[in-house]
């Protein structure tokens, strides 16, 4: 079609998620239209990147910095960590700007179908975090499926030799969800989940 | 080709950005996979937890096609148990044991109607089922093994023909055993829980580990073993947390 840079480009592109062929020829398209504005700044970001940004040896979060800004933040409650599935989970919480204290990104959930076991996860460095004192409270706020719920409770388990407080993320109705719309599990869980 | 039938929900994986293969266990069909177009997004990831009830739709061009399964939620089991530990730790086990001993479109309408009726158990009452929810597990892994032809044979003693008292089972043959019979080879022998004879009886955490032992030998040696594989890292998670209960008393 157009040499093969741009083939190359398109099945690379192609793999980004959200991503197909038909929106990866769009996307190159545009970059190539304009090389000096888009395509170049875009090449040299993703280099910048690519070099650059590492996970935290604290945390795990993705930073150009190690530890992340996030861990070597001295405004932040060092007593509070959260524990979350993935680096995604980590930007949401964030974004939420709900919480204050630190963060531990677990890498995954307990998954016999993935093949994902004990091994798999990132517990140890939690572990000795939670050896070296400071910390109060965990809290653990992994998915509502049958697979964070079950790593959420073997994780409970691990921490209960600690003198720490282990607290789970609650579940329930979402802000403006009206309960007619709800699935029967969401609301099971809710109704379950009540407090006074 | 096409099928609704009553389901159970025993894995899903997520299959491209926003699809998933499920699998589920049907009375009439057996254990059935199929690509659920959209089972990755948000909205539907509730539906396809293991063990939640469900009424599938399948559909294929030609019946050896993978072909695509529809569902709609009838009883949100996983949604129930997130917060009960022990009861999770069982449907999981089962849902993984499932998903991964029986043969693909072979009905087994008994493990079916028992893992339905385990499951209902488990999820409509927590309290019940943290109580008598391990015993009933343990009784559907032995209908699990009777099924794929690999079932204990708990009707008399192998030794001296006795009905009552059975204590051990053979770690070989399956067979029952009497203590009078054991004799000198009692330790040799797995441990029979009263919960196996008697559907009443609810057992302790001892007679869970017990019969975890029990069952877990033949899933290990006949149903696993087999196919060397592993028995699935969920039914080790409940043997762990079984065997730390027993521990505690």
């Amino acid at each position: 079609m157009g040499g093969p840079e741009i083939e190359r480009l398109i099945a690379l592109l192609s793999r980004l998620p959200g991503y197909g062929p038909r929106s990866a020829r769009r996307a190159a398209l545009t970059l190539l239209r304009q090389p000096q504005t888009r395509l170049l700044p875009l090449a040299d970001a993703m280099e910048q990147a690519a070099r650059s940004v590492r996970s935290c040896s604290t945390c795990g979060n993705l930073d150009s910095r190690d530890p992340c800004s996030i861990c070597a933040d001295p405004g932040r409650d060092r007593s509070i960590v959260c524990v979350v599935e993935g680096v995604g989970d980590l930007w949401a919480l964030e974004r939420a700007g709900v919480h204050r204290g630190l963060y531990h990104v677990l890498g995954g959930t307990l998954s016999p179908l993935g093949g994902t076991g004990p091994d798999d996860l990132s517990t140890r460095p939690l572990l000795v975090r939670l050896e070296e004192g400071g910390v109060r409270e965990v809290i653990l706020a992994l998915g509502a499926t049958v697979e964070g719920a079950t790593t959420t409770h073997w994780l409970a388990d691990r921490l209960s030799g600690f003198p720490v407080t282990v607290s789970r993320v609650g579940q329930g109705v979402p802000m403006g969800g009206a309960l007619d719309v709800l699935d029967d599990g969401t609301l099971a869980a809710a109704l379950l989940a009540r407090r006074s | 080709m096409e099928w609704e039938a009553p389901a159970i929900v025993l894995a899903a994986s997520s299959y491209g950005e926003g699809g998933a293969v499920a699998h589920v266990l049907t009375e009439h069909h057996g254990a059935f996979r199929g690509l659920v177009r959209g089972g990755g997004a948000r909205a539907n990831l509730a539906t396809w937890q293991a063990g939640n009830l469900v009424t599938a739709h399948w559909s294929a061009r030609l019946p050896d096609q993978l072909g695509t399964l529809r569902a709609e939620l009838v009883h949100p089991s996983a949604a129930r148990l997130l917060s009960a530990p022990l009861p999770l730790a069982l449907l999981s086990s089962a849902c993984a044991l499932a998903d991964t001993a029986l043969p693909e479109r072979e009905p087994h309408p008994a493990v079916f109607g028992e893992l339905l009726r385990l499951l209902t158990l488990l999820s409509l009452e927590v309290g019940e089922g943290e109580r008598s929810g391990p015993a009933a597990y343990l009784r559907w892994e032995a209908t699990l093994l009777t099924d794929l032809g690999y079932g204990m044979d708990l009707s008399a003693c192998a030794v001296s023909g006795a009905t009552q008292g059975l204590s051990h089972v053979s770690p070989r043959t399956g067979r029952a055993v009497s203590p009078e019979g054991a004799g000198p080879w009692r330790d040799r022998l797995l441990r029979l829980p009263p919960l196996f004879l008697d559907p009443a009886l609810a057992g302790d955490a001892s007679d869970w580990r017990d019969g975890l032992l029990l069952t877990g030998h033949f899933l290990s040696r006949d149903v696993f073993g087999q196919r060397h594989r592993p028995v699935p890292a969920a039914r080790e998670r409940l043997f762990e947390m079984v065997d730390r209960l027993a521990a505690n008393g």
